[in-house]
């Protein structure tokens, strides 16, 4: 176990603990922006962009994550597109989960009763304000629980990027596997990290799920 | 959804809001076939879809191979899931038990490997255990993370159920076991199937972690292809395997979808309506 306190172990684990965060904060931020523009196309009343935010999802959704790494990894530079390999890993990781957000959005959108809609338009509310004091409000607590696992499932994708030339946990664990410290020593404080990631995104939400609770 | 009818966003739109509907209609086509003219061009710029770079895929070497790289990944993709559904299972039991220590010892096992990432656990297995046997790594690492999520969605379908009938079947005389085996969980396994599936889904794209850990499944097949071939056709190559994952993703959740709407022909019709 001691093995983060030899040589400059631990300044390569803290900068493979901060290439990890800030790969899922970006990431986090571009799949929740590209998340909701793609769940706005797919309940719009337009057939022609709902057809393509469900081609869309449907695509994406069921590619491998590891496929996009090597898609930004090696089909971009044959077109000529020269991107660092921490920008193609934020969008990558974006693209993957933001199909995931859309899929969140839509469904919390669809568990608002009709009923409510209706009897907002009854008293005379624009589109502007039904959406906004009526339907996203309730959408969003109904949201809030699947859009936890699906932001806490973010750094954890993270770890891929590792393998396509981006520096964070998943490399510390390459670098002193090659250095051959044991496997399970790195393997403790690789998992001592993750579990401090996720627990402290799961603390926040489920705060936030405190602070937005109703009763009904 | 229909357009011609009120959605919770949406009234019934009058004459001028389908003019509005329609014009969006065509702008978006237009963005649309704009945007898939300006891919397929920039393709065709740069010269991949010439025929010296599709070459390769005439061999037959190279199409065996093709072949070879997704029944590797099938090969991994069945294991996994007989491994994740058999540890599910063992979990959930372990779960839902009556003895403490046993409930303690399998809910920490489960968080603990919920909170893993897939890639870590599989590289430590490679690293430490399977040095020579990279699919063993895969499917023992696709396993026990798969299988612990496994178990939430088991425990989850099981609590589901009524409570009323197990109680009802206690007072009957029945016994913990025929509890589960004769109520709970034939009452349980239709609603849970569709997510059952979906977490089998998952696994079938997580074999393609295989890639980094030299297994020779579809991807790392492609990137063999790709780095051996005249031209380096990444580009075609991944034009060829990206449809092949997506097709075996989508037979998966088609099944799901087929058995999801198999169980709403039943008579447990519960609920369902109010959607």
């Amino acid at each position: 176990m001691g093995i983060l306190f030899e040589k400059d172990n631990f300044s390569l684990f803290v900068r493979g603990f901060v290439g990890t965060i800030e790969l899922s904060a970006l990431s986090a931020l571009f799949a929740l922006l590209l998340g909701i523009m793609l769940a706005a196309f797919r309940v719009s009343p337009v057939p022609v962009l709902r057809a393509f935010g469900t081609a869309w999802v449907t695509v994406f959704r069921n590619t491998p994550l590891t496929l996009l790494f090597f898609v930004v990894t090696f089909m971009l530079p044959r077109l000529d597109v020269h991107i660092s390999s921490f920008t193609a890993a934020v969008a990558a990781l974006s693209v993957y989960t933001g199909s995931f957000v859309c899929e969140v959005l839509r469904a919390g959108i669809n568990t608002v009763p009709l009923g409510q809609a209706e009897a907002a338009r009854s008293l005379g509310m624009g589109f502007g304000q039904t959406l906004g004091l009526v339907v996203l409000p309730q959408a969003g607590r109904a949201v809030i629980a699947p859009l936890g696992s699906v932001f806490i499932a973010l750094p954890r994708n993270s770890a891929v990027a590792g393998a396509f030339n981006v520096f964070e946990l998943f490399s510390v664990q390459k670098t002193w596997s090659e250095d051959s410290y044991p496997i399970f020593a790195s393997f403790f404080w690789l998992a001592l990290a993750y579990l401090a990631i996720g627990f402290s995104i799961s603390s926040v939400l489920s705060l936030l799920e405190r602070r937005m609770a109703v009763a009904r | 959804m229909n357009s011609r009818s009120a959605s919770v966003l949406y009234d019934v739109p009058g004459p001028r809001a389908r003019l509005r509907y329609r014009l969006a209609g065509a702008l978006g086509a237009l963005g649309i076939a704009a945007l898939l003219w300006w891919i397929v061009s920039t393709l065709s710029d740069k010269g991949q879809f010439d025929a010296r770079l599709w070459e390769s895929f005439e061999y037959n070497a190279v199409q065996q191979r093709i072949l070879d790289g997704a029944l590797a990944t099938l090969k991994a993709f069945g294991l996994a899931a007989v491994g994740s559904l058999v540890l599910g299972v063992l979990f959930a039991v372990g779960r839902l038990s009556d003895h403490r220590p046993v409930r303690a010892v399998c809910t920490a096992v489960v968080q603990f490997f919920r909170a893993m990432p897939l890639l870590i656990m599989i590289f430590a297995l490679y690293a430490a255990v399977f040095t020579a046997e990279p699919m063993w790594a895969l499917v023992v690492g696709l396993s026990v993370y798969n299988g612990a999520v496994q178990a939430e969605i088991i425990r989850s379908g099981i609590n589901a159920v009524p409570r009323g009938q197990g109680e009802a079947a206690y007072a009957l005389g029945l016994r913990k076991t025929q509890v589960m085996t004769l109520l709970l969980v034939p009452q349980s396994v239709r609603a849970m199937l569709p997510a059952i599936i979906g977490q089998l889904v998952v696994t079938l794209k997580d074999t393609s972690l295989g890639y980094i850990i030299t297994y020779p499944e579809l991807l790392f097949v492609g990137k063999w292809i790709a780095s051996n071939s005249d031209g380096y056709p990444y580009i075609p190559v991944l034009l060829v395997i990206t449809p092949i994952y997506i097709a075996m993703c989508l037979a998966l959740s088609g099944l799901a979808r087929w058995i999801e709407s198999r169980g709403r022909r039943g008579a447990n019709r519960r609920g369902a309506a109010a959607a």
